[in-house]
Order: structure tokens, then sequence, then C-alpha cells
């Protein structure tokens, strides 16, 4: 069959109408570093384009990064129109497919949708994308008056010749725009000439959101379409030593099961709820290896042994920390732990697989279409220009979505069944079992004082597993990973740590196990803030200082990070007393670029019961796109990072996760949501994330207002497993 | 052959009796606004009204639901996403990545017909739906403004 001629929304059919009823305005490939490039002879004029104009004025903008709530579908559309001078009510936009790119030399750049970086890090390009459209746009009208370019101006898609009032609408001009050379210079508008970047437009993607009628990848459908639920070894690294299809091929819908690679199978039926029953009655014998002897206290063990062990790999160090602990007046210790977690997205893991000898076509939610591409083109034995990945809107990501091991089990589910389009589609169940964890990991925190309770040093140890290395090793720095220093590093436009201390040294003791790791919304800023954050808590608290005071002093060098924790305490009100029965409590951190912090109005009832009133958080992304969906990305950001400090916690069994569903894997429900009140104060000049940075700062702050509440001081999350009681 | 009463329509449905509403209405009945999220009845990304009641469909055998009983998808709560729920929704930009929101905007919308203005705390009991990405506050910041919109069930 041809995949492409049936019921699913086929981006590339999406693609081939607008080419055909639209003029695309070509520029040149970021990667090149030009602004144009002519169209091949004899093919519609829409080389490396990313404004599609239709002659009604349509806009249509193409989008490389992926949507998966974190609003970046608006902002990028905000970023091409502000220099396209656009009728922003006429603005849609389509995913480009990574096949597309890949046939125009990576026309669109990067598809990678992770890190926070949708905008910061494709601005530029997209900016000057616009701009040139716009450029070319204005020539073609004054082409057709036969007056300068300089004459004329754009807006609102509608060009002017200011002398004569004469005007042509961008529709009546993109065909001729289309045909001419672009410029080669494309100046960009200096941040005070936007209207629309920094503007809380509306999001382009909510109203289908609202009716139930957004097409997920997990609602596809296509004519004769079969869905498959597939089982991996529940210990990871697992294999298959047999199953008894006979025993279910006999239910009702069933048509096919499967060996998966190596590790796993799957039911492949008319229906999804057929697929999933004979599954679950499918009889397997796993060869579960000898991960199945790994506990979760033999994975503690691993990790409090790294807390002292003597080879360790150096993130920062200023000094000689040792030696100043050594020679301390007075000492303080502490060791701190954060557990697995799962990303949990809504909508479980799922993709949709046409195979055939010659072509395989994918539908699917992923962070990063050309790694889904390489993944689908590698399991389907295929060159990747015989394969494509439509994208699907993502019912969430957070990470889990940037690798394709779902995928590459879809595909080889689908090689099996040729011609058929098969929907792979994992349970719940699945989704928690087989996850990219975030990775646990333990840290010992020791400071030295002198006489009069100054900080003259802190080694701060931390011990457990890396994610690089078990995602991409090469990327190892002479077997460091560097991103598990994130928020702790010297320097830097990514992490840099808040604070200057006499002496330091941060390093880590790289302990790994066989469950894998994986980035996780916020990724390993999330302990590390705690780690430090609640430890210099600890510090004030034990030479009676005040924690903002503390910081403050440490901060002299660190203008930004005390930007953002100025204005949080501020707000909140600190140094003024809380109402009564409120306790409070703070923490900063940089990470994606921007620079963070939260304060947290706690109280802790007799009983024990932890209620989290309100927070503020205060962010510093240089350039604030739209101020809405940042306060938006910081509420979400709150759920996720609180959901975790709470209840979020995978634990291991005989080489297994325990944690099979939403019921043993519990997350904050909107009555536990505190207040949040979000502090959006851009300073200019750099490209800060927004999706993942208060992560970071929501549980540390939580935890001081705690202490702050109870004395009692949490190192261990999550709090589920904690009695809050007053000390 | 189950008779299911869906969005004011008698449909028939050829699947066994101990399937989910939730599959019935995905897999058989062609509406896919209805999501699946955990199968467990802890989500809430099922929720379907049933004679008005918010019920999470993918616990519910279609055998326990008989054709008199009227089923109210996301599809079915307004024509042209006009329920004062689905106006506000868009107004305040609630949802992220959407996934979960037509089980919230059905228990917003079943919550509102029952009690037109709502407390805080009438909302924390009612909207119990787990949001992944995070739109909790968005989520009561509507239903107060669809409830000031006036809605009367
Ligand atoms: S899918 Fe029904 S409650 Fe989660
Ligand atoms: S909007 Fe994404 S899960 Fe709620």
């Amino acid at each position: 069959m041809a995949p492409l001629d049936n019921a699913a929304p086929s981006r590339r059919g999406l693609m081939k109408g607008a080419a055909a009823g639209a003029v695309l305005l070509g520029f040149h490939l970021p990667s090149k570093g030009a602004l144009g490039q002519a169209a091949p002879a004899g093919q519609v004029p829409e080389v490396n384009a990313w404004v599609v104009i239709h002659p009604d004025d349509r806009v249509v903008l193409r989008m490389a990064r992926s949507e998966m709530g974190q609003g970046t579908r608006t902002g990028l559309a905000q970023m091409i129109a502000e220099e396209l001078h656009c009728d922003w009510s006429k603005v849609t936009t389509e995913y480009v497919t990574p096949g597309q790119s890949l046939a125009r030399n990576r026309a669109w750049g990067a598809f990678l949708t992770a890190g926070s970086q949708g905008i910061r890090q494709s601005q530029d390009y997209v900016r000057r994308g616009g701009a040139a459209a716009r450029i070319m746009l204005v020539q073609a009208a004054a082409n057709r008056w036969g007056v300068p370019a300089e004459q004329c101006s754009a807006r609102d898609s509608v060009v002017t010749h200011t002398p004569t009032g004469r005007t042509l609408r961008y529709g009546e001009v993109a065909a001729e725009a289309a045909r001419l050379t672009p410029p080669a210079e494309v100046p960009l508008k200096a941040p005070g000439a936007w209207t629309v970047i920094g503007q809380s437009k509306p999001r382009l993607d909510t109203a289908e959101k609202t009716t139930g009628r957004l097409v997920y990848g997990a609602d596809l459908k296509m004519p004769g379409m079969l869905v498959a639920v597939p089982r991996r070894s529940p210990v990871f690294g697992g294999r298959v030593r047999s199953f008894d299809a006979a025993a279910v091929r006999g239910r009702p819908g069933v048509r096919h099961v499967l060996q998966v690679g190596d590790s796993a199978v799957a039911v492949v039926a008319d229906t999804f709820w057929q697929a999933k029953t004979a599954l679950d009655a499918l009889p397997v014998e796993w060869d579960s290896g000898e991960n199945a002897r790994v506990q979760q206290a033999t994975i503690d063990a691993m990790l409090t042994e790294g807390l002292d062990a003597a080879e360790a790999f150096v993130g920062n160090q200023q000094g000689d920390a040792r030696a100043a602990i050594a020679g301390a007046a007075r000492r303080i210790e502490a060791v701190y732990s954060y557990p697995f977690q799962n990303h949990a997205p809504m909508e479980p893991m799922n993709a949709t697989v046409v195979w055939t000898p010659t072509r395989c076509d994918v539908w699917c939610p992923t962070q990063n279409g050309e790694a889904a591409l390489a993944a689908a083109a590698q399991a389907a034995g295929l060159p990747q220009t015989a394969v494509d990945v439509h994208r699907m809107d993502l019912g969430g990501g957070f990470g889990r979505r940037t690798t394709h091991d779902w995928l590459i089990d879809a595909v080889l589910i689908a090689k099996q069944v040729p011609g058929v389009p098969i929907k792979t589609m994992w349970t719940r169940e699945e989704d928690m079992v087989q996850g990219r964890y975030h990775p646990v990991t333990k840290c010992k925190l020791t400071a030295g004082l002198d006489a009069n309770g100054e900080i003259t040093g802190l080694h701060m140890r931390i011990s457990g597993q890396s994610i690089l290395s078990f995602v991409f090793p090469t990327a190892l720095q002479n077997g460091r990973d560097p991103v598990q220093f994130q928020g702790l590093n010297p320097g830097g436009t990514e992490g840099a740590i808040g604070y200057t201390f006499p002496n330091l040294l941060i390093d880590h003791a790289m302990r790994n196990t066989h469950v894998p790791p994986h980035f996780w919304r916020g990724v390993n800023h999330n302990q590390n803030a705690i780690y430090l954050e609640c430890f210099l808590d600890e510090i004030a608290h034990a030479t009676n200082q005040d924690p903002l005071a503390l910081r403050r002093k440490l901060m002299a060098n660190h203008p930004k990070h005390l930007g953002v924790l100025n204005a949080v305490a501020e707000r909140i009100g600190w140094g003024t007393p809380p109402p009564a029965g409120i306790h409070r409590g703070i923490a900063q951190q940089m990470g994606f670029g921007s620079y963070v912090a939260a304060a947290a109005e706690v109280s802790v009832s007799n009983s024990g019961e932890l209620k989290i009133h309100r927070i503020v958080a205060a962010t510093d992304c240089g350039v604030a796109v739209n101020p809405r969906q940042i306060e938006m990305q910081v509420e979400g950001s709150f759920v996720y990072g609180l959901s975790a400090l709470l209840y979020g916690e995978c634990t291991v069994k005989d080489g297994a996760i325990e944690q099979t569903n939403f019921d043993t894997y519990n997350v904050l429900r909107l009555a536990e949501m505190p207040k949040v009140e979000t502090i959006v104060m851009p300073s200019g000049g750099f490209w800060g994330g927004v999706g993942e940075p208060t992560i970071m700062v929501a549980a540390p702050a939580v935890l001081n207002a705690i202490f702050a509440a109870t004395g009692k001081r949490i190192r261990s999350v999550p709090l589920k497993n904690e009695d809050l009681r007053r000390a | 052959m189950a008779r299911l009463n869906v969005n004011g329509t008698v449909v028939e449905v050829n699947a066994s009796p101990d399937t989910p509403l939730l599959w019935a209405l995905r897999d058989h009945v062609g509406l896919t606004g209805t999501k699946y999220g955990c199968g467990v009845a802890q989500c809430g990304a099922c929720t379907v009204h049933i004679d008005g009641q918010v019920m999470r469909s993918c616990t519910l055998p279609i055998s326990e639901v008989t054709e008199t009983q009227k089923i109210v998808t996301i599809e079915g709560l307004s024509p042209d996403g006009s329920h004062p729920v689905q106006v506000a929704w868009r107004a305040l930009d609630v949802p992220q990545c959407g996934f979960c929101q037509s089980g919230m905007i059905m228990a917003a919308a079943a919550l509102l017909a029952e009690k037109p203005r709502p407390t805080d705390e009438d909302i924390d009991a009612a909207m119990t739906n787990i949001c992944r990405c995070g739109t909790y506050n968005r989520v009561r910041a509507g239903i107060h403004q669809a409830a000031r919109g006036g809605i009367t069930g």
C-alpha cells in the first residue's frame, strides 16, 4: 500500500500542498552561513525555505524543532514574524521532515528539542530567515512599481511605496519575490525595535487542544492499520528465552505474535485492547542474566562507596579545599541523595511504521527528528534517503523522546509485517519499567569553617551515574562526564556556579549501574541544586547566619545570580516575619543559560503534613520571547520538580524497576499546587532557556523552608518516605 | 455486540464485553479525543461524562454500560468548542502539550454543571486529573473564569 495516501495527516502531503499552492521564499542554510541559494532549475522555488506565503496572504512558517507543550512553535513563529513583518493573524506553522532536511543539506539546521534550546540555539538563523524573506518581498514590490526598494516599507503583510502610498499584499508579490536572488546581507532589528518578540502572543496551537481534535501519535489511524503492544525484558539487558505464541494466537483480533530483537516480544492485533490482553496472557520466559541480582541496596552501597573513593573526576577546583578543610577550626559534613525518576510523559511511547523492502515511513512524537530518522533507518535496514519521519506533536517529552529505543522496536515489529501500517503503543506499565531514568547519585559535602564561622573550604563529592557514559560515551572527556557538574562549573554561559569560595573542590566518582540513565527535565541540576543549596542552608543555620545574608557574601562576583536571588527575596518579603505558621526557604542556580531563583513558603502541621503555599520564582533568561509562555513553563517546571520532590522515586528489585503505574509512581495533583508568582527579568544580551531552569530551584527552596518549619534537615528525597513532624 | 449512546448517537460496537469504554471509543467508535494515560483510573486522561457524571472510561467495561446511558466525550461537549470551559481554556492558554486536557476539560465541565460557582476547595476535590506538563494553576483559573462567564449546567 502507499503509506502516504491514507488517512494519516501526512506531513509530506501537507508539504506538497504548500508547494503547489504557494511560493516559498528561499534563503540559505544556517550551516552555510549565507542567506540565499537559487532553486534548482525546473523545480518550484522552495530551496531552504522557512517562509511560505500563499496568494491569499496566509503565512506558513516552517519548524524543525518539536512542540511538546513548551510553546516552541509559537516562540519560533514570533522570531520569524518579527523580521518578516507579516500579519500575525494569518500565521500558521508546519513541521519539516528530517528527510527533507537531509535532502537539502540540513537546510533547517538541528532538530533537537531539548536542553531548553529550541529557541535560543536557532533564534539567529530563523530571524534571518524572516528578514531575508521580507527583503525579497519588498524588492519584488519595488520592481513591480519600478522604484527603489529603499522607498518602500513592509508592515502586516503589505508593502507600501511611501512617496505615493501605493500598496501590494505579500500574497501578490510572493511568486516574484521567490525568483529574486536572496540578499547577501541580512541585518536584524535591534531588540529595542521588536514588536512581536517579547509579546505574550497566544499560542498558535491551543484551540485544537481544547476540542480533542489534535491528532497525537497515539491517535493515528490508517486503513488496514494494526496495533502492536510490546513487552521488553523487565530486567534491563535480559533476553527472551522462549514464549508460547500458540497460547494466545487464537484470541480475537490477534494477527501476529512476534519476537522483537533479542529482548522483547509483541502481540499485533486489530485493536489495542486485543493486543494488550493477549500480551498479558502470553507466557514468556526471560533470561534475565546477571543484572537480575541487582537490588536497590546494592546500588546504594555502590554509591556510598564512591563518596570516599580515592579517585574522582574534577569538575571545579579553586585553591586547596582538602587542606583548608583539614586545617579548619570547625567542620560540617552531610550526605545527600537523589533517586531514579521516570519521565512519565502523559502520552506513553508510540510510533506508527510502514515498512517495505524499499521504503520506511514513520509517524511519531519525537524531540529529535534527525535522530529518529537515523534510528529508524538503521532498524529498517534502509538508507536514510529511503526513510522519513513525520512528526506528530508530543504528548509530553521531558527528555524521554530524545532517545529512540521505542522507535527501533516499532520498526523491528513493522518489518515483520511488510506493507502494513503498524501502530506500536506502550502500556503505561511498559513506560514505567522501560524508562530512561533520571540518574541516581549521592553527594557528600564537607565544609571547613574558621573561628568566625566563615567558610574556608568546601568539598562536594558526587558519587553516581553518568548520563553521557550511557548515552554519548564519545562525549566523555578522558572518562569525565562534564554534564555531571551542571550549575557547578567554574564559569561559562551554560551553568556556572554562583558562589566564590576561598577553596573549592567539586568532583565526581562515576558509579554506573545497569539501569539506563537519561536527560530528564532539569537533568543533573535537579540534584546538584539540592545538594549545594540545602548544604549552604545548613552552614547558615550552623553558624547562626541568615541564609540570604550568607549567600550574598559569597555572591559578590556573581551579579546575575544575585540579581534573581534578590528579586525573589524582595517579593517574598524575606526579612519580614511570615504569616503565622508559615516558613520560608530560598535557593538559586544557573542552568541552560538562564539565572533562576525561588523563594518558598510552606507550613508543616503537627501531624507532619506539608503544605506548600506559595513559590516566587525569578528568571533572567536574557531575552524574554513570550512572557506568558515563560510563566507557563515556570509553573509547569515546578509541578514536575515538586512531583519528584514529594513522590518521585523508582527503585530496583531483582534488576527491574518496581514502580509500574501512577499508583506507585505518584505525582503532584492540582490540590497540592502552590500559588506561583513568576518574575521575568530579562537583563538582555544573551539567550537563556526557559523550559527547564526553574525546576532546579523549586525543590531546594521547599526543603529549606521545611527545615525552617520543622528543624528537620531532609537530605534524601522523595518526601513521602520522610517523617516531617517537628524534630 | 454492545450498543452505546455516544454524543447523542447510538452506535454498535463489536468488541468483547471486557473491553473498557475508553478503547471502545477510541478503536471502535473512532473518537480519539479521549486519551489513554494509565488504564488504572489514576490519571483522568480518559474522563468522559455518563449521564452527566464524570467517569474514568479506562476501567469501565462496555458490558456495564447500557444503551440508555448517555455518554458524552470531548468531541460531544460542544459542536464548535464553544462550551464555556473551552472558551476559558483558550483565553488563558491553559493547555501545554494538551494530552491531559480532554480529561481536564470534561472534569471541569462536570464540576461546573454541578456547582456553577465552585470554590477553590471544590476545585481541589474535583480536579484530581494528572497533568505532567503542570497546567494546574491555569486549570484552576480557567474554571473560575468559565464560572464567571455564567454556566447554567
Ligand atoms: S487512562 Fe483512565 S484514568 Fe488514566
Ligand atoms: S498539558 Fe501536557 S499533560 Fe497536561
